[in-house]
């Protein structure tokens, strides 16, 4: 079995998913494509782990599904904190900290 | 000469250093608490260390033949290759120095209890008092260069301290600076000297002690150019501390002490210490024929420069300062002339401390008596009103101008006949300098002693306004009532002019002092007797110099105000230039140089650490402008960051 394709997946995910990042304004989607991210290189392990023959990149995928479910507790309990404070979900709009 | 080590009551010889720095410290940390009793503990500490200073000089007497004695105190700075010990050198030369500092210091503190009564901070004095004559002790008691050299500092400081006393008036404060800064320019001369010694004979101890050799046993080892380097940095130092010219413009303002300072640190003792130390290096100066004959025209020329500066100064305490100047010039001339001369440099300086000493708390006296007006021109006819002071005044008088057989006679003779005796162009020209500034010191003292004793009072008609802010400007010009100083003031006066009247012809006649002092200095040449021809020349021109001081201030009237004068009386009484020339020489390219470095400081250090500094702030303001609060942005750099992370790696794999 070649991993070739399922590269070329993960890859094609996660550089949708960085574009989304970059180029979406809504905290919401963002979330999302940074989701898209993880399971993009999710694929990518899982792909490696059964091109090698052992659990290694298994485990790690479930690591990284237990991180990022516990990240999108804290982000969207901070984005429904941002939002009732500035009737907003832009991440534009939430730039107070900068020079 | 052998040293051997102290035994019976020399061993207490430290009780000698004890007393006065006891004193000084009970009175400078006691503070107010001392305020009533303290004079008199200052004066019986100075007393206690007269008293010792007696009977170690007659224990020293008892001792026949060897009268070197050293106390080892402790070691100060023990490290191996470096040893510097505190001890104490009794000898013939140091024990006629104890018996002057401690015996006319005394006299002058009994009568510092009279003239300063009626100052708020009289603790304070005798504190500084006791503290200077701890130090000059010091100075002369110790038994190497280095314990020389603390005392040295220590006087120093004292003088400093007491030139200052009145820090209220500004004159005395820039005058305890002056005289602080030009003594820098010696000490430096003494510190390179000790350096010097050290470096090339390894110790600093005057004589050589269990085996070991001091500095005036290796004195000849060194060579001739090795002895001379070290003359003449000691030279460098006495100069300083004995206001010799170049370094001479310190004394003159000195004056503004008060009076027993005066008399006392800056006519008997302190500024003497420069002759000291050239005496007490004679093993030295011996080795070095270029050294002495700097010696003795340091000496000539400033013989001469003070008696003149004496003559134009209306001053009484400068006239007096002049003199003191010229008379250790006297000394230092005869300390440059070899064994010839130590003995009487030595009984000149002995001399001088008691008559010196003597006019000095008489010139108190009569600013006691005249609200401290020092103007002598407006003095005259004092003579009716202080008798006691005007006789001590005179005793003096007669002795400092050399008239038989008051001591100056003596004493000042045996130096011009030294000189004489020198031979060759040098000696006649030293001798021409002595036997000339003799009879000028006959005219100007005969002129102090005339227009302050002698002619119409001249003090009611020019309304003396009180001198040293005893009363502000503007109020009514007052007519002092001269008066004779109480007996605390009148008894110093007369054991000093007791001492004046017969010290000189004590200490040399029959050789006595020659003697005494031969195992240190050496014995001078056969003497030719009292009587010699430069003597007879010395005596008629010092009898012409009475006589035109008679003519110009005894006959007619002085005038109250000072006639414009000649051009010598102007740079008479402008020190002879030596404040313009330290001016023009060494102050002014000093502040252009300082003025120098201060502008390359702040245009190219300053400019150098500035412009960085800024260049770096300027270029961080830009940089900051990144930090825009755009989340987005932060990604972007983040992903741009990574992918070239990753292309960096891939490139240094591949």
């Amino acid at each position: 079995m070649s991993p070739a394709a399922f590269i070329f997946l993960a890859v094609i995910l996660f550089v949708i998913g960085a574009v989304g990042v970059l180029v979406r304004r809504n905290m919401i989607l963002i979330f999302m494509s940074v989701e898209l991210m993880l399971n993009a290189c999710n694929l990518a392990f899982v792909s490696f782990a059964r091109l090698h023959g052992n659990l290694d990149g298994q485990v790690v995928a479930f690591f990284v599904m237990v991180v990022a479910a516990a990240e999108v507790v804290v982000g969207l309990a901070i984005l429904m904190a941002i939002y009732r404070a500035r009737r907003s979900a832009s991440v534009d709009d939430a730039n107070l900290l900068k020079y | 000469m052998t040293t051997v080590a102290a035994t019976g009551v020399l061993r207490a010889s430290w009780l000698l250093l004890a007393f006065p720095v006891f004193g000084a410290a009970v009175l400078l940390i006691g503070g107010r608490f001392t305020d009533k009793w303290g004079h008199l503990l200052g004066v019986l500490m100075s007393l206690a260390s007269f008293v010792y200073g007696v009977i170690a000089f007659f224990t020293l007497l008892s001792y026949n033949g060897n009268r070197s004695v050293d106390l080892h105190m402790y070691s100060w700075i023990p490290v191996n290759g470096f040893q510097a010990n505190i001890g104490i050198l009794l000898d013939p030369l140091s024990i006629s120095f104890v018996l002057l500092i401690t015996g006319v210091g005394s006299l002058i503190l009994i009568y510092s209890v009279g003239y300063m009564a009626h100052d708020a901070e009289r603790r304070r004095f005798f504190g500084f008092l006791n503290l200077f004559i701890a130090a000059m002790l010091l100075l002369v008691l110790s038994d190497n260069y280095l314990g020389l050299y603390v005392g040295w500092e220590g006087v120093g400081l004292a003088s400093y301290l007491l030139i200052g006393f009145w820090q209220f008036k500004p004159t005395a404060a820039v005058a305890a600076k002056k005289a602080f800064v030009v003594n820098r320019v010696g000490d430096a001369g003494l510190t390179l000297a000790i350096m010097l010694m050290f470096a090339e004979f390894g110790t600093f101890n005057f004589f050589g002690f269990n085996g070991s050799k001091g500095v005036f046993d290796l004195a000849g080892s060194g060579g001739t150019g090795v002895a001379s380097a070290i003359g003449l940095l000691l030279l460098l130092g006495a100069c300083g501390k004995s206001a010799q010219v170049p370094l001479q413009s310190w004394l003159l303002d000195a004056m503004e002490g008060p009076t027993p300072v005066s008399a006392l640190i800056h006519a008997a003792t302190m500024v003497t210490a420069g002759v000291y130390l050239i005496v007490r290096s004679n093993p030295i100066f011996n080795d070095a024929p270029t050294a002495q004959l700097a010696v003795t025209v340091v000496g000539a020329v400033t013989l001469l420069f003070g008696a003149i500066i004496g003559c134009a100064k209306d001053d009484i305490k400068k006239a007096l300062a002049g003199s003191t100047m010229s008379q250790i010039g006297y000394m230092t001339l005869a300390a440059g002339l070899g064994p010839a001369g130590y003995v009487f440099a030595i009984a000149h300086l002995l001399t001088h401390g008691f008559f010196k000493a003597g006019l000095f708390l008489g010139a108190g006296s009569v600013m006691h008596g005249m609200d401290d007006e020092v103007n002598m021109r407006r003095y005259g006819g004092l003579r009716k009103f202080l008798p006691i002071t005007y006789v001590t005044f005179g005793l003096g008088y007669l002795a400092i101008i050399g008239i038989p057989p008051f001591s100056g006679f003596f004493t000042k003779d045996g130096i011009i006949d030294a000189a004489w005796e020198k031979g060759g162009t040098s000696g006649w020209i030293l001798a021409a300098c002595a036997i000339i500034g003799a009879g000028i010191t006959a005219f100007y003292m005969s002129r102090v002693m005339l227009m302050t004793w002698y002619g119409p009072k001249r003090w009611e008609e020019n309304g003396v306004l009180g001198g040293a802010g005893a009363h502000p400007a503007g109020t009514e010009p007052h007519v002092p009532h001269p008066h004779e100083s109480s007996l605390v003031m009148t008894i110093p006066m007369i054991l000093l002019a007791i001492g004046s009247v017969a010290a000189g012809w004590f200490l040399i006649v029959n050789s006595r002092f020659a003697d005494f002092l031969k195992p240190v200095v050496g014995l001078p040449p056969e003497s030719h007797g009292i009587w010699t021809w430069p003597g007879i020349i010395t005596l008629i021109l010092v009898v012409l110099g009475v006589g035109v001081a008679w003519a110009i201030y005894g006959r007619v009237p002085v005038a109250a105000v000072a006639p414009r004068g000649t051009a010598v009386t102007h740079a008479a009484r402008a020190d002879l230039y030596g404040d313009a020339f330290n001016e023009s020489v060494l102050m002014r390219p000093g502040q252009w140089l300082t003025r120098l470095s201060v502008y390359f400081d702040s245009r190219g250090v300053d400019g150098l650490v500035n412009g960085l500094a800024a260049t770096i702030g300027g270029s961080s303001g830009r940089l900051r402008r990144l930090q825009s609060g755009f989340v987005r942005s932060y990604a972007l750099s983040m992903l741009i960051g990574a992918v070239l992370l990753v292309a960096g790696l891939l490139v240094v794999r591949l």
